[in-house]
């Protein structure tokens, strides 16, 4: 399925298809990403979201298919936020140093950088602090300053607020908000439906494996096109396959 | 017992009167194990670490043969450096036998499987954690293993400590091939040994106590240096 997307688009997906030693984790997704606006990726649990976000940060290299980031210019620039932060030891503003460190930036720039990540997520007054003495909330906000000081064309976010209370949830939600009105594409994973009504413009949905539904995000929470959506909206289990029972 | 008290206390006198023969011998000591231990960190730590983040047909068979030689006997290993840079060896054309260059070698042979051992084991728990954030920055191997290395800094200073004690105390693999010839390849483990057996305790002692305040110093400095690490890393 290749959805027209309306505004121009990022990158393509072109048949991508990841096969892992027991099974087809993705099957044969086609699609074309926005260049801006938040992208919600949801299914449920092995629908292969995590999957297709470690492909599109280059973790995984596709079995069959491909990537076109032809339409993003020469230089792709993506940026990943884990479900669990993984932090340095050392301190908060190390931290993003260490991660714009690749982009072989001048001094001036790279602070620059730093200082406007700090800001934007509301990190200034910890910056020399231990990076691992930060609070869960904390920490989550750090690897979004890390991954925003990158400046990317694509933002990926895996579950950002899975280990969250509201507050930090919220904290989150408004720094992705305002990475997305700064023309960062940004691509959500998440169970939360309810933050997927929140933050997408889009979304896709996936089915084991497979992109079964495509679109704006209120057309999709409106009236899912899919039996599978739908049932996955309505919080309907699916039906447990013969032999399954006893497990 | 009085004979033991008596070297006990002429060794006491020795240390405090800084004896110029008990300084040699301590600074000569230091001097071939720091170096030994040195070298074995330049290549142990990025050996070590890159055993942890790499995978090939062979590594399994090299990480045994690895934690194989940390148990090398320290005569063997003096014996096979004899034969080596002996007159009539291989490398006989370099003159290293009975040179602190030689116990230097001896004693890298010795600390250099400890150390690669152990930064392996620190960089691979480090890397289980950091490989795909390192990975999502676009960092290539030498990125990563630059980054792992500094992160794992505390415990890759237990691995290059563990390396110094095997060398400070090692003495079979240094007699054989510095020779524990006076003023020039002898330092504290082989002068304790022959003092010791020609009766000559006093100075043995002395040496005795200086290489136990060395090991207790060495781990005490460990120990402030992780802790302080360890608060400001929260590693």
């Amino acid at each position: 399925m290749l959805d027209p997307a309306d505004e121009a688009p990022l990158l393509e997906l072109r048949g991508l298809t990841y096969t892992a030693t027991t099974a087809t984790l993705l099957d044969d997704v086609s699609a074309a990403l926005p260049a801006t606006g938040v992208t919600a990726i949801i299914g449920a649990n092995g629908a292969g979201k995590t999957t297709l976000l470690r492909l599109l940060a280059g973790l995984l290299t596709p079995t069959a298919g491909e990537i076109d980031w032809s339409l993003a210019g020469s230089a792709r620039r993506t940026a990943m936020v884990f479900q669990r932060p993984v932090i340095l030891r050392r301190s908060v503003d190390a931290n993003i140093r260490h991660a714009i460190a690749p982009l072989g930036l001048n001094e001036a720039e790279a602070a620059r950088r730093v200082d406007e990540a700090l800001a934007v997520c509301r990190l200034d007054h910890l910056r020399t602090a231990p990076a691992r003495r930060l609070s869960g909330g904390e920490q989550q906000r750090l690897a979004l300053a890390r991954a925003l000081a990158r400046k990317p064309d694509v933002l990926l976010l895996d579950e950002p607020c899975a280990s969250l209370d509201p507050q930090s949830t919220a904290a989150i939600e408004a720094i992705v908000r305002q990475a997305a009105a700064a023309s960062t594409a940004v691509v959500l994973v998440t169970h939360d439906i309810a933050q997927a009504q929140r933050l997408a413009a889009w979304v896709m949905f996936l089915d084991a494996g497979r992109l079964i539904e495509h679109s704006r995000a209120g057309a999709f929470f409106a009236g899912p096109q899919t039996a599978e959506a739908r049932d996955y909206l309505a919080g309907r289990l699916p039906p447990i396959a013969p032999g399954d029972e006893g497990s | 017992m009085q004979e033991a008290l008596e070297a006990l206390g002429l060794a006491g006198r020795l240390i405090v009167s800084m004896d110029g023969d008990v300084l040699e011998i301590v600074a000569l000591s230091l001097q071939v194990s720091l170096t030994a231990v040195a070298v074995s960190c330049l290549i142990g730590l990025p050996l070590g670490a890159l055993l942890a983040m790499t995978r090939f047909r062979g590594r399994n068979v090299l990480i045994v043969l690895n934690n194989a030689l940390m148990g090398l006997p320290p005569v063997v290993v003096g014996l096979a450096i004899y034969l080596a840079i002996s007159r009539a060896g291989p490398f006989g054309v370099f003159g290293l036998l009975y040179t602190p260059t030689a116990m230097i070698i001896a004693q890298t042979v010795l600390v250099l499987p400890i150390v690669t051992a152990l930064a392996r084991q620190t960089i691979e728990d480090l890397n289980a954690e950091y490989d795909d954030y390192l990975r999502s920055l676009g960092l290539g191997i030498g990125g990563r293993l630059r980054t792992l290395l500094w992160d794992g800094r505390t415990g890759l200073i237990t691995a290059a400590i563990a390396g110094m004690g095997r060398a400070i105390a090692e003495v079979g693999a240094v007699i054989i091939v510095g020779g524990n010839i006076d003023h020039v390849t002898r330092v504290m483990t082989t002068a304790i040994a022959l003092e010791t057996s020609k009766g000559e305790l006093a100075l043995a002692m002395a040496l005795g106590i200086i290489l136990m305040a060395i090991s207790l110093a060495l781990n005490a400095a460990t120990h402030a240096l992780r802790g302080d690490a360890m608060r400001r890393m929260y590693a």
